[in-house]
């Protein structure tokens, strides 16, 4: 039996998605992978298994897609309306998806990309040594109706029914952010009153990276626009043409010639990936040494993520989800179960 | 040597370190695009890379600066600074040489026309006449300053004076993988289709990107590149060599 999910239907920006390619930027390839890099994270604590097996990365909307074998599936990310066979199922969660079974997943409910992790992870070729679509460098494409994506081998069948506690990075919020190399182009007011005022999360934004309108004036630099470009990196905040900053995400270009007022700290990146258009998020700046101890306790945090994972709490409008943990406690019970067994 | 650099960038205030980020750092050899800043930024990077730093994850360079990434468990990251620091200013990086095992490439190209519709008016802002622009593209020997923005697309410079023409302000929509653009005394041969502010002079079969193949970036910082005028009818004879559009190269000694 072949191990696949079949997409029935698709939104326009669902693309397999991994931890990306580090240490390429010398080759003008920057990391990609996940806008939402601790989604990942979530989805292999969910399904017990590496962070670094491939997923589904879904902007906006998800679709329709259809298991090819007994699968698992975690759902981790922006939550969205998602349903197995019409019954609703629980975001942040890990699910059984049988065999022929319909896996529905609608627009974001709140945040902007969602993710469909599968056991086993999806086992597309790698280039260049890994599974992400980088849609800039031409590696890779969206998906389409019809793909069917192979699955790997997974570690732990019938492991499903579990939920980790939603971290709530949706809805914009405060983003701590470090001076870099360009910071001293904006004067002592510029950087004051942009650390002050609040922004909005503008509707355009990809995986390059997301553009925010400013409550005030536009902000300016002293060095106007002659600067000689740089590497850049994910959470570098460009000062763009019109006074507006764009914060740069996974799969943003290597060099840049727009000035950086400074670069948010990884611990907050997904904040800023996941606000939706019209999220408020306001920045702090913070010195280094603390920018590094807060990457450094959510890298903890994150690799304690296995540990945080609970039972999922039964909702008896959720028949599926009490299969699910009827499942884990060894109680079966329903019909649905022959169908799973089968 | 370092008198002779530049008075822009030579002198006691560079390089410039600065952090990037909560794992990286800058390394500025000046703040301006010129030749011994460019060649600073890439005897620095291979210097680094020799130099057995403890958590070195990565480099890369830009025209005129190097990008280092440590790994962020480091327990000391201000340990990696100070080594960096001590490498920066060990050494005049202005008077080091060019990177080793560079080669010459010579890559045909059609200019103008309807495969680059920016011809015209790229001369007629650099003040030359069509034909003028084309022998001063083509009688310049180009080198890859850095490789960037995109998977192995090179900047190349510098063309002469004439040349130091503004971006659009407008972008093209799309301008085709393989186009030779200009602006500011640089070229850019794209290696993705992309919009650009850049002026699209020139178009080449050549891929500098081949994600399948074994050896899926093509040209190298410190490269040397010229292009040969060749007429629109041979464009198709150049995509049915593959990848490599006609090109050739040779090691420079």
């Amino acid at each position: 039996m072949s191990r696949t999910l079949i997409v029935r239907r698709t939104g326009p920006g669902v693309t397999v998605q991994d931890m990306g390619r580090p240490g390429r930027i010398g080759d003008g390839l920057s990391r990609g992978g996940a806008a939402d890099r601790l989604a990942l994270y979530e989805g292999a604590a969910l399904l017990g298994q590496p962070a670094g097996l491939a997923a589904l990365e879904m902007a906006g909307f998800g679709g329709e897609f259809e298991a090819g074998a007994d699968l698992r599936i975690a759902l981790t990310g922006a939550p969205m309306a998602a349903t197995l066979d019409g019954s609703r199922l629980a975001w942040n969660a890990s699910h059984a998806l049988p065999k022929g079974a319909r896996l529905s997943i609608g627009g974001a409910e709140a945040g902007s990309y969602g993710y469909l992790h599968v056991g086993g992870g999806f086992d597309t070729p790698e280039v260049l040594g890994a599974r992400s679509a980088h849609l800039a460098a031409g590696i890779g494409a969206p998906l389409a109706a019809g793909d069917v994506l192979p699955v790997g081998a997974d570690a732990r069948p019938g492991a499903v029914g579990l939920c980790l506690a939603a971290d709530p990075r949706f809805d914009g919020g405060r983003v701590r952010v470090v001076a870099g190399p360009q910071t001293g182009f904006f004067g002592a007011s510029e950087t004051a009153r942009f650390a002050a005022e609040g922004f909005r999360r503008d509707a355009r934004g990809n995986r390059m990276g997301v553009r925010l309108l400013p409550d005030g004036a536009p902000f300016a630099s002293e060095a106007g626009l002659s600067i000689l470009s740089e590497t850049v990196v994910p959470g570098d905040i460009q000062i763009t043409g019109d006074g507006s900053p764009f914060v740069l995400l996974a799969e943003c270009q290597t060099t840049g010639g727009y000035p950086r007022i400074g670069t948010v700290i990884a611990a907050d990146l997904p904040r800023v990936a996941q606000a939706a258009a019209g999220a408020v998020l306001r920045f702090a700046f913070i010195d280094i040494a603390q920018g590094r101890d807060i990457d450094a306790r959510e890298r903890r945090r994150i690799a304690a993520l296995r540990g945080a994972v609970r039972p999922l709490l039964r909702d008896p409008a959720t028949i599926r989800d009490l299969l699910s943990y009827q499942l884990i406690s060894g109680v079966t019970a329903g019909d649905d179960l022959d169908r799973r067994e089968a | 040597m370092i008198q002779a650099a530049t008075g822009a960038t030579a002198g006691a205030s560079w390089p410039r370190i600065a952090p990037l980020g909560t794992d990286g750092l800058l390394v500025s050899f000046g703040d301006t695009l010129d030749e011994a800043a460019n060649r600073a930024a890439l005897a620095f990077r291979a210097a680094a890379q020799q130099a057995g730093l403890d958590g070195l994850c990565e480099t890369a360079t830009s025209l005129a600066s190097a990008y280092l990434r440590f790994d962020p468990d480091l327990d000391a990251p201000e340990d990696f600074v100070a080594a960096v620091t001590r490498l920066a200013q060990g050494r005049d990086w202005f008077a080091e040489s060019l990177p080793q095992g560079r080669r010459l490439w010579r890559i045909p190209c059609v200019f103008g026309g309807d495969l680059a519709p920016q011809l015209t008016e790229a001369a007629a802002a650099a003040g030359l006449t069509p034909e003028a622009a084309v022998r001063s593209i083509a009688e310049t020997r180009l080198r890859v300053q850095t490789i960037g923005f995109a998977p192995g697309q090179p900047y190349l410079g510098a063309l002469g004076p004439e040349w130091e023409i503004p971006r659009q302000t407008a972008l093209t929509d799309r301008i085709p993988v393989g186009a030779l653009c200009v602006a500011i005394r640089q070229m850019v041969l794209f290696t993705v289709s992309t919009p650009t502010g850049w002026r699209h002079v020139g178009q080449t079969a050549f891929r500098g990107f081949r994600p399948g193949a074994d050896a899926p970036l093509v040209l190298r910082a410190g490269d040397e590149v010229i292009f040969d005028p060749v007429p629109a009818d041979a464009y198709a004879a150049l995509v049915a060599q593959g990848p490599a559009g006609g090109a050739t190269a040779k090691e420079l000694a």
